[in-house]
């Protein structure tokens, strides 16, 4: 499995470290009902196919990233850098 | 037919003939008094238990693909009881003691092997943490043993003692840990619940819940529909797509786990032992094969394969303890798709749907949990309450604050 880091290019999966769903940059005001809380930290989507997740180019620029990927085949989609989305950085 | 050494004797000398297999292929009927959605380990023995314990025998197990077909028939056979918190470790001592009769109590033969399993530990801290978790295991009523490097080096003389990234000081040994065939396991829990009664349903997947009124009245099949008042959802690494069908988000992240096996060798290593800091663990099949894993992958993932970088850390974690396994040659590797929850604990519980129960979150550890958590969710579906042994598994439990870390390393999917 390769990504595709937008400032460093084609890398290496090791260079990566995977943190997790792409719920952690929604993250809920800080009086948002507990529900909330328990949704962003624990409950997850899981697809089976599509997904969209947050990884940490750790050994290459430190940007975070959003990779779409399948789950099924692991082909990699798009990668796009957490910095560049619309609202910014999380 | 009952399984006896006369029988293999008199069969050996017949032409084998009379064996029968060992369980019905009913078709589903219209309506059960309960369904279990899933035909792996935690599946068959829930129904087993289902039917023993509570004399609950018009039930089903539907199964999407045959009996054992997922990680039931992929895991590296594990079994043990070493947990330190309370909540886990009542859990798998009462596994552990349905373990040492199940051949009995199956009339089958899961080759239960008590081999022994060691634990390296590799810096005084470390032997800290194990001496607690000893302690924890004794008070418990299970065994352990702390063994100096000395001891370690009487039972595991093939073990490089001297490498200096992690020099091994010694080992927690569980005398009463060990190994079981997998697959027999399935076999010997479906056939000992088909001679109860219970339908077993292989090709047939679930694909929606019927809910009424906040209670579940039956499921939807690739065979159809069927009706019943209590379901188990007991899907392993499936949980998330089948509670998906009840309108459940669940605390899960399926990931992927690899495996790897080489070809048959004399008896060579005798135990299971485990290599927590270089991430590898091996033990040896009765066919001779050295079986042998390390962790996930760490992604979620639903393909039954893994990616080279695992297959190659794994590979070196092995080099580094172990020099001598360099010459075997690995002749298979395959991955299974686990069911991580945030805290590496499982769930055993009832959900916001009446009737409806689940059953997942085993993450990489269920085999050994096969006996109780059946036990425990047969309890669950035939009484409304939870087992005792099994109370903290609750489903909101991390809503709550009373999550079960055992590992101490953080309440978060990718973390265990
Ligand atoms: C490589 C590897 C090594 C492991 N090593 C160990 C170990 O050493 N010790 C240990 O204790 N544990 C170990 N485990 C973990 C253990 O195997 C699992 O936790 C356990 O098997 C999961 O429970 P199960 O047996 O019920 O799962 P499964 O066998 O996966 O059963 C779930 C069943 O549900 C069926 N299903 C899914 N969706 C549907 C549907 N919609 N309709 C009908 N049926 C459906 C599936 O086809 C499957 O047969 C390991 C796992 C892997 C992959
Ligand atoms: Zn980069």
């Amino acid at each position: 499995m390769r990504l595709t880091c937008p400032l460093c290019g084609e890398r290496d999966r090791r260079e990566f470290y995977y943190y997790g769903s792409e719920d952690y940059l929604n993250r809920p005001a800080p009086d948002a009902a507990p529900q909330a809380w328990d949704d962003y930290l624990h409950n997850r989507d899981n697809p089976a196919g599509v997904t969209r997740d947050l990884w940490y180019h750790d050994m290459g620029c430190s940007s975070w990233l959003v990779v779409t990927r399948n789950t099924v085949t692991h082909d990699i989609l798009a990668v796009e850098a957490v910095a560049d989305r619309k609202g910014g950085a999380a | 037919m009952r399984y006896s050494g006369l029988k293999v004797i008199t069969e050996g000398l017949f032409g084998n003939k009379g064996w029968k297999p060992a369980w019905r292929d009913p078709a589903p009927k219209a309506e059960y008094d309960a369904i279990i959605i899933g035909g792996g380990g935690h599946g068959l023995s829930t129904a087993y238990y289902l039917a023993k314990n509570h004399g609950l025998t018009n039930i089903a197990v539907l199964e999407k693909g045959y009996l054992g077909s997922g990680n039931i028939g992929r895991n590296t056979t594990i079994v043990r009881a070493n947990y330190f918190l309370q909540g886990n470790s009542e859990f798998y001592s009462h596994s552990m003691k349905l373990w040492e009769g199940l051949e009995i109590d199956l009339n089958y033969n899961v080759m239960h092997s008590q081999r022994g399993l060691i634990n390296l530990f590799h810096s005084d801290g470390q032997r800290d943490a194990f001496v607690r978790r000893g302690n924890s295991m004794i008070n418990q009523g299970d065994d352990a043993i702390l063994l100096d490097r000395e001891g370690v080096r009487e039972m595991l003389p093939y073990l490089d003692f001297e490498q200096t990234r992690f020099p091994i000081y010694g080992g927690l040994y569980h005398p009463r840990g060990g190994t079981a065939r997998h697959d027999a396991v399935a076999w010997g829990y479906a056939r000992a619940a088909d001679k109860r009664g219970v339908d077993l349903i292989q090709n047939c997947e679930v694909t929606g819940v019927d809910i009424e009124n906040g209670r579940v009245t039956g499921v939807q099949t690739t065979r159809g529909a069927i009706k019943a008042r209590k379901v188990g959802i007991v899907v392993a690494g499936r949980s998330s797509q089948v509670a998906a069908m009840a309108g459940m988000r669940l605390p899960i992240e399926s990931h992927i786990l690899q495996a790897f096996v080489t070809e048959g060798l004399k008896p060579v290593i005798d135990h299971v032992v485990s290599f927590g800091m270089g991430h590898f663990y091996i033990s040896q099949s009765d066919k001779g094969g050295l079986v042998f894993g390390g962790d996930l992958d760490f992604y979620a993932s639903y393909a039954s394969r893994g990616n080279l970088p695992m297959v190659e850390h794994v590979m070196e974690a092995g080099m580094t303890l172990m020099p001598m396994i360099g010459r075997a040659k690995v002749l298979r590797s395959w991955g299974g798709i686990m069911d991580m929850s945030p805290d590496g604990s499982p769930i055993i519980d009832k959900t916001h749907v009446d009737g409806l129960f689940i059953d997942c979150g085993w993450n990489y550890g269920g085999f050994k949990a096969v006996p109780a958590s059946g036990w425990c969710m047969a309890h669950l579906m035939a009484t409304g309450e939870s087992h005792p042994v099994a109370a903290r598994f609750k489903l909101n439990r991390f809503a709550t604050g009373h999550i079960l870390d055992e590992e101490g390393t953080g309440s978060q999917h990718n973390l265990h």
